[in-house]
């Protein structure tokens, strides 16, 4: 039997993911010093997002899909991951959990993201998110002396082991009732079939399985306790990386293999939504840890990206997509300033900022104005576009209670203004600048701006 | 010949049972086994389905599930070791750093 070399072109950029997060692994046992490692890291990241535009096409027999959709969420990918290496570099310093895994496994994880957003097929999808899940319990518990980054590690791999297993149940159920695991044919198979239990059965599956992916209530159970603990670089990068991953399959699953029953599974996320945006933004209101609140704040966005999704026009997707490329830069930006103060996990701690430190306080101000949605920041563009691409698909109703959930959360996020220009400070508040963090910082900020002037940079 | 429907019932019966025990169990070890069971429950329904489908693509799923199930395992146990060595501890109920 012959069996033909297949095309590596479209697969180029993972493959020097992989190969690169491989060779640092060696590099470790080298260096002493694990700096180059974060620039090799950086330089890598930008080799790949040199090779993407050029990555076009499909291969493996049409497992592997890489196309203009799955292009926009590599970019996200490759600027969560280099925001994350930024901002890291010094803080795991600081924190002591400086490995050279660190980075390879960062690696890792993008890739599987990277994969997940290009399958064609149920198998790669399986294989990349197992990849990209695996890497992350490992990172969230990275400070392995430390209780509450071990619990998180802990946490975060029952409940993810937990989904991906329903994730299997529901493929199995569709590969028994279609006699096939690739998308598009699932899709022209259940173009001629319609709706059946089973089916019913392993979309609500596969639902709550990547509702867990992109900690959808209710099954966001795990998000605070694992962003709480886990050291903030992974926070952030969890907070980004992985939501954008698991709505780039939700896009690709529901979007591709379930286009005919789309009136099934509108049902089911309309539900988890509206659940989603409630729960996010009411328990925040109460929360006394900065990265609890940031973690109930992102299963908040999370409910508004699936607006988009809801939407089940190309409008609603794309609105989808620059939500998630918008909120990589404004969270991001927002877990930098956490770094960057010596004591900044308690709201408490920001009390009076604005007077011994006013340009650090002025920076939290931008991003939280941005997760609140006000203009002229990025954060207004990404609602604006998802609650239009949501009425013109007739889902006004929807749009006005995703409205006053945004107006909620202005009290959170203002909470914590107010903290910084109106209450007296307790203590002086010790900074730790870095060269990287500050790079990282003004990447943030200046994309906030300029997304929230120029919308067009991000859109199309 | 053993009929399909026989297999997917005993899939789904072991699945339905890893899921009980992983939400009513409180030992992480059991809880660990638990999240085997249900894998398994699924290797068992992909084998049947691509031996009545007289295709390969299930047994292919089949061989993945069990590697990346390993290494799952892999990790999940030595995520359990990094605990227990800061906190004697292998019960949900005394892992509570975190709540709120």
């Amino acid at each position: 039997m012959n069996i033909p070399f297949p095309n590596l072109a479209p697969v180029t950029p993972e493959i020097i993911m992989a190969v690169a997060a491989s060779i640092i692994l060696i590099f470790d046992l080298i260096l002493k010093d694990k700096s180059p490692l974060a620039l090799l890291t950086i330089c890598v990241a930008g080799a790949t997002l040199y090779f993407i535009p050029s990555s076009l096409g499909e291969t493996f027999g049409g497992m592997f899909i890489s196309d203009s959709y799955s292009m926009y969420f590599k970019l996200i990918f490759m600027v969560n991951l280099i925001l994350t290496v930024l901002i890291s570099l010094k803080y795991i310093q600081r924190q002591k959990a400086e490995y050279g895994e660190y980075y390879s496994l960062l690696l890792f994880a993008t890739t599987g993201m990277m994969i997940m957003a290009s399958s064609g097929d149920l198998i790669v999808l399986y294989l990349g998110l197992e990849l990209m899940a695996l890497s992350t319990y490992i990172l969230a518990g990275i400070k392995r002396h430390d209780i509450k980054s071990n619990e998180a590690a802990i946490k975060y791999f029952l409940l993810g082991a937990f989904s991906s297993s329903l994730l299997l149940y529901g493929i199995s159920l569709i590969y028994g009732l279609t006699t096939t695991t690739d998308i598009a044919k699932i899709a022209a198979y259940l173009k001629q079939t319609g709706t059946s239990t089973p089916l019913l059965m392993s979309m609500i599956l596969i639902a709550v399985s990547f509702s867990f992916k992109i900690a959808a209530a209710p099954f966001h159970m795990w998000a605070p306790d694992v962003y709480e603990g886990a050291p903030t670089s992974i926070t952030a990068f969890m907070s980004v990386g992985p939501k954008a991953a698991g709505f780039a399959v939700i896009g690709r699953v529901f979007y591709g293999a379930f286009q005919s029953v789309q009136a099934d599974w509108t049902g089911i996320l309309i539900g988890i939504a509206i659940l989603t945006m409630a729960v996010g933004n009411i328990i925040a209101l109460s929360q006394t840890n900065i990265k609890r609140m940031l973690a109930y704040s992102s299963i908040a966005h999370a409910g508004y990206a699936l607006l988009g999704v809801i939407a089940g026009t190309q409008a609603g997707l794309h609105a989808m997509m620059t939500y998630l490329m918008i909120y990589a830069f404004m969270n991001i930006g927002a877990f930098a300033i956490v770094i960057l103060l010596d004591k900044g996990e308690e709201i408490k701690d920001y009390n009076g900022l604005a007077k011994s430190r006013p340009a650090v306080a002025a920076l939290m101000l931008v991003f939280m104005f941005s997760l609140t949605g006000i203009p002229p920041t990025a954060g207004f563009i990404g609602k604006f576009n998802i609650f239009m691409a949501l009425i013109n698909a007739g889902y006004a109703w929807l749009a006005v209670i995703a409205v006053i959930f945004s107006s909620i959360s202005a009290y959170y996020y203002l909470r914590i203004v107010m903290n910084m220009y109106m209450k007296d400070m307790e203590e002086e508040a010790v900074i730790n600048p870095s060269p990287s963090l500050g790079l990282a910082i003004g990447i943030t900020v200046l994309m906030v701006f300029a997304i929230g002037i120029m919308p067009s940079i991000v859109i199309g | 010949m053993v009929p399909l429907n026989w297999y997917i019932g005993l899939s789904s019966v072991i699945f339905m049972i890893g899921v009980v025990g992983f939400l009513i169990r409180r030992n992480i070890i059991v809880m660990l086994m638990s999240i085997e069971l249900m894998l398994n429950a699924v290797n068992i329904s992909l084998v049947a389905f691509s031996h009545y489908l007289q295709d390969l693509r299930g047994q292919i799923l089949v061989f993945f599930v069990i590697t990346v199930a390993a290494s799952e395992a892999a990790i999940g146990l030595a995520i359990l070791v990094a605990l227990y060595k800061n906190k004697a501890a292998v019960h949900t109920n005394e892992i509570t750093e975190m709540k709120g």
